[in-house]
């Protein structure tokens, strides 16, 4: 019998401290928006987006320019 | 624009990389942590640097053959593209070292056979600028510098990927320390890492034919003029 209410004590503190546990934890402070969701990672991604695309847009343009100076070199 | 399909190819690759690269799921390691998302822009670095220099030294063997300068130029300009990448992943790891094997001592270099390897690489190559740099006569400067490239791309196999196999590393991979892919690349990796090798390479190859094309122009206008 002692050794029941043992037990049911011993879980009954695990289960508060459990529940304490939780309850250090703050209230999300995130907002409905997908660019703050999972610690805003996406901030990241998005930024990495707009640098490669910035490069990819100066190689393009630079692949323009030599067309356009090859040609004018073979119409010399 | 039927010729520039593998661009565009090479550009999807590398933003699904930088995309799929942060979201994805990833094992948790210990050390590396999170850091492990560098193995999608670290390591490709490297292969990209193997890949162009490889480029390097085929049209090297070529221009031996033929004595044609268009080879040289090509050699040249492909050296000089992996080396850059050779940088970018030498800076990268710098940054990786710093967070994981130099996390309680704080630096930026850790001396091992790997890292090291890569330095020396680097230097061989530098080395292959300042010949270049050093000869004014045209097939002289391409015949020389031929030769040493082939040199300089068996130092690479050498300090790369045969020395750091024989000794004890702390880089993945080498010296009886497993790559990643062996044990912690799953598929979901996978699933990023090769796309993002192969988006790298077609990147590079762009940015090769580009300075390939202005050094041809630059030749062109100068013996015209």
């Amino acid at each position: 019998m002692i050794n029941k209410i043992k037990t049911l004590i011993s879980f009954a503190f695990v289960l508060f401290s459990a529940s304490a546990f939780s309850q250090t934890t703050d209230a999300p402070m995130e907002m409905a928006d997908g660019m703050r969701q999972s610690g805003k990672i996406y901030v990241v991604v998005a930024v990495l987006c707009i640098i490669f695309t910035g490069i990819v847009t100066y190689l393009i343009i630079l692949d323009r320019k030599i067309n356009k100076l090859e040609k004018e070199i073979k119409n010399k | 624009m039927k010729n520039n399909w593998w661009k565009i190819v090479s550009v999807v690759f590398v933003l699904y990389t930088i995309i799929a690269g942060f979201l994805l799921k990833v094992p948790a390691l210990a050390m590396v942590h999170e850091s492990i998302r560098n193995l999608y822009f670290h390591v490709p670095m490297w292969f990209t640097m193997i890949a162009i220099l490889f480029v390097s030294l085929w049209h090297s063997i070529k221009y031996l053959y033929k004595f044609d300068i268009k080879s040289d130029i090509v050699a040249s300009q492909a050296a000089s593209v992996g080396t850059l990448f050779g940088i970018l992943g030498i800076a990268t790891g710098s940054i990786w070292t710093r967070y994981t094997w130099g996390e309680s001592s704080g630096l930026w270099w850790v001396n091992d056979v790997k890292l090291n390897g890569a330095a020396i690489t680097l230097l061989i190559y530098f080395a292959y600028f300042i010949l270049r740099g050093s000869i004014d006569e045209e097939q002289k400067r391409a015949r020389i510098s031929a030769v040493y490239n082939i040199f300089a791309y068996v130092m690479l196999i050498v300090f790369l990927l045969i020395l750091p196999r024989m000794t004890d590393s702390l880089h993945p991979g080498n010296g009886g320390n497993p790559g990643f892919s062996k044990y912690d690349l799953d598929k979901y990796m996978r699933m990023v890492f090769y796309p993002a090798i192969i988006g790298w390479i077609l990147i590079a190859i762009w940015i090769l034919t580009l300075r390939v094309r202005t050094e041809k122009l630059k030749r062109k206008t100068l013996f015209d003029d």
